[in-house]
């Protein structure tokens, strides 16, 4: 069975729970109540999510706990992407600074 | 925004460097005092959602520009640039990293050596931006934090971009 990045992402339901989990750990009970599923269905997602290394399972006393994999994703995406995108949008502040700085400068 | 400007980026893994190029439609003078003023700085340096505070800026060859960025939770990421070689309206180099709200460095986290040149051609102000490093794993730790970092941003554009990436 093909086991890669492509197919974690394949799945709408998987795409979801990689967004709710990109910012925070989180454990199983919690990503299964956000969901219209059966825990099982759910439980099902995130064995393929770690099976393709897009997610980690950390026991924690007795919860098990899903935090993403940066660097799996960022198989997927274009690695340079997101921090382009960083620079992009510091850039485009810049932009908007400097349009407003020779505004003002126009006026006095 | 005019969408002509230029903006070019890459990573030399040979050199350990990436380099970013952007045209900005203002004239040198102005494009070098919003790169060297703190007043200035605080307002486009952080990528959104955070925040620039200045705690100071010394604009001279040994001294350095000490900031935070600040999170919308109002937590606080120090950072510094230890100013290398300043040749006003032309060249700006610093060495940055992660430090304490003292300028203490930390050195847990890989540091990069910035040289930005700028020129001007016809109003239009071009900058030059290289960032050095020791290793070609301090460009991938760095890729990664931004990437972590840049996820409220990247995450948003998901689904569209696996969908074109799937086509």
């Amino acid at each position: 069975m093909r086991r890669d990045v492509f197919q974690a992402i394949a799945d709408p339901t998987r795409r979801d729970i990689i967004n709710l989990i990109a910012h925070k750990s989180l454990n199983l009970n919690t990503i299964a109540e956000q969901f219209d599923m059966s825990r099982p269905a759910i439980s099902q997602h995130i064995k393929i999510l770690s099976e393709c290394g897009i997610i980690m399972i950390n026991q924690q006393g007795r919860e098990r706990y899903c935090e993403i994999q940066p660097k799996k994703l960022i198989e997927v995406v274009d690695w340079l992407e997101p921090f382009k995108k960083l620079w992009e949008g510091r850039f485009n502040q810049l932009d908007n600074l400097l349009s407003i700085i020779k505004k003002q400068k126009n006026e006095q | 925004m005019n969408s002509n400007l230029l903006f070019d980026f890459s990573v030399n893994k040979e050199n350990n460097t990436i380099h970013i190029k952007r045209e900005f439609d203002a004239n040198l003078e102005l494009v070098w005092q919003a790169w060297t003023t703190a007043e200035l700085l605080n307002q486009w340096w952080a990528p959104k959602p955070y925040h620039i505070e200045t705690k100071s800026l010394d604009l001279r060859v040994g001294g350095m520009w000490l900031y935070a960025m600040v999170s919308p939770k109002d937590e606080k990421m120090w950072c510094k640039a230890d100013y290398k070689a300043i040749e006003t309206n032309t060249l700006l180099s610093w060495l940055d990293a992660f430090c304490d709200e003292n300028g203490k460095e930390n050195t847990v986290k890989p540091r990069s050596l910035w040289t930005n040149n700028f020129t001007e051609n016809n109003g239009i102000t071009t900058v030059n931006i290289v960032l050095k490093h020791d290793k070609l794993e301090d460009i991938e730790m760095l890729i990664e934090m931004g990437f972590k970092e840049g996820l409220t941003m990247a995450m948003g554009n998901l689904d569209e971009l696996l969908l074109t990436l799937k086509k």
